[in-house]
């Protein structure tokens, strides 16, 4: 419900999932490994608009 | 649940993340949290934002619950009002003791209210419910005078202006946010917030709340809600006679154990969130609080790992692992989008420069403390800070 305003916090936390592209939009894999998971929970966190869900 | 279990007081975003993060460190016993409100814990920084111009409800803003702390016993509408370090319980307003083997301190703070007899029409916004009764009061027409200009205060006449309200903000500053901001970009932001048909009164006092906000030159400013928004204060009063160090919240170590007047750490109290003043080593060896959203979760997550390991096993290694987290704030007033790194108010007065783009568009605005970037604001930027923000982060 929130819309991600590409502060890039994100990709502090999963740099492998998510990017932040040349036009300061954010870009993210549909899909991450379970290896990743901790990384895109802490994302979650850390995102200001609470804009990232994890979809199972 | 064990018979002591780790006790958090304040079930906000602070404790819910020391929470995470101390079942990621392994632990698996008993988990409690005490908090006052009847709310689990939510995102505060959208209730004067959003939320606040779309619909005030905990769905809303709300954390997402994680598998990892299903099995917290949540104690909410409980109050902390006491605790006895020595046979080391807390004890709730109702009169409960609760047994610790350890305790996290994440009480965080209060708003700051003016010192007069209560009038109606006077709010201050820190929790959910405080946002639902203004939401209610913001309706077009209303003349709201906001008292303060910091963030929290220009937001508030930014949401309440789009609302239909007609604003004014009083402060005794020169300039809006000009601390931690600078005298340059606070000009700036104020000459846009004017033009979107806030008013402002720059360099005034208030001296009475009666009929509407009277200021000490004897101005009446008219009005139908005030804001309060002058700062706040830290949720200690529950952690008077410890021996904890309460000069500016609640002293800690890098470690964020909590440390006693005679600076004694102690290995079993933790202090997260906007209440903890602990020394930050990308920056000096100060302790400093800030009232930064990551902050609850920085900390929370150092805390946790801290603590898990004092419980578990590797408590020595855990300690002494460096913890020096970025600080970064954003705010959105309008259509101005700031995002911040760094501490930006330990800049010294000549170390305040455009680094790029130009004032009356997008603009980073660089702060340096002995030549050393320690904080940058960008109004409208985004990408292009990342490179400030590594060089904050390195140092030197
Ligand atoms: C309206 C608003 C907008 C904000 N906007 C931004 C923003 O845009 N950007 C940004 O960086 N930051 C923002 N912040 C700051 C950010 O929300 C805080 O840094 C964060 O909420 C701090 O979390 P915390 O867990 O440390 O403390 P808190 O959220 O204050 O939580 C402390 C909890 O402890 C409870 N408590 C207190 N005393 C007791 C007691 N004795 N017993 C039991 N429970 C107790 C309190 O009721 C509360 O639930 C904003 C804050 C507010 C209020
Ligand atoms: S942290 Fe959130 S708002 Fe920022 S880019 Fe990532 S998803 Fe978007």
């Amino acid at each position: 419900m929130y819309q991600c305003q590409n502060y890039g916090q994100c990709v502090f936390e999963a740099p492998n999932i998510f990017h932040l592209n040349d036009d300061d939009k954010l870009e993210h894999l549909a899909e991450a490994d379970e290896s990743e998971r901790a990384n895109v929970e802490n994302a979650v966190d850390v995102c200001p608009m609470q804009a990232i869900r994890i979809v199972e | 649940m064990t018979e002591h279990p780790v006790v958090i007081v304040g079930a906000a975003m602070g404790g819910l993340r020391t929470a995470e993060s101390l079942r990621r460190a392994g632990y698996a016993g008993g988990i409690r949290m005490i908090g006052d409100e009847l709310h689990a814990p939510y995102n505060r920084p959208p209730l004067s934002k959003d939320v606040l111009s779309t619909g005030v409800t905990h769905e809303a803003v709300a954390f997402p619950s994680r598998a990892e702390t299903a099995d917290v016993e949540w104690m909410l509408g409980s109050r902390a009002e006491a605790v006895d370090l020595e046979s080391r319980s807390v004890t709730t307003a109702d009169g409960t003791e609760h047994s610790y083997r350890a305790l996290v301190v994440a009480t965080g703070l209060r708003p700051r209210r003016l010192d007069f007899a209560p009038t109606p029409g006077r709010h201050a916004i820190r929790s959910l419910d405080d946002a639902m009764a203004l939401r209610d009061v913001l309706v077009p027409g209303a003349r709201v005078v906001v008292i303060g200009s910091g963030f929290l205060g220009c937001e508030l006449g930014s949401t309440a202006t789009k609302l239909g309200c007609s604003v004014t903000v009083v402060t005794p500053s020169a300039e809006p946010m000009i601390r931690p901001l600078g005298e340059l970009l606070a000009h700036e932001l104020r000459t846009r917030l004017e033009r979107e048909g806030v008013a402002f009164f720059l360099g005034a006092e208030v001296i009475g709340l009666d009929d509407g906000v009277t200021l000490a030159d004897g101005t009446v400013i008219p009005a139908d809600v005030i804001i309060e928004a002058i700062g706040s204060d830290c949720n200690d009063a529950w952690l008077a006679g410890t021996g904890l160090d309460l000069s500016d919240g609640v002293l800690a170590d890098n470690a964020l154990r909590a440390v006693t007047t005679d600076g004694l750490a102690h290995d079993d109290i933790y202090v997260v969130g906007d209440i903890a003043r602990f020394p930050n080593p990308m920056f000096d060896d100060v302790p400093r609080r800030i009232e930064h959203w990551n902050i609850p979760t920085d900390t929370g997550r150092r805390a946790g790992a801290v603590l898990g390991a004092y419980l578990g096993e590797g408590f020595t290694e855990a300690v002494a692992t460096p913890f020096a987290p970025m600080p970064s704030f954003w705010s959105n007033q309008f259509d101005i989008k700031l995002q911040a790194y760094g501490l930006p108010g330990l800049a010294d007065e000549a170390g305040i420069r455009i680094l790029e783009g130009d004032l009356g568009g997008e603009v980073a605005v660089g702060y340096h403390r002995d030549d050393r970037l320690v904080g940058v604001v960008g109004v409208g930027l985004k990408a292009a800070l990342l490179p400030y923000r590594q060089q904050i982060a390195g140092g030197a």
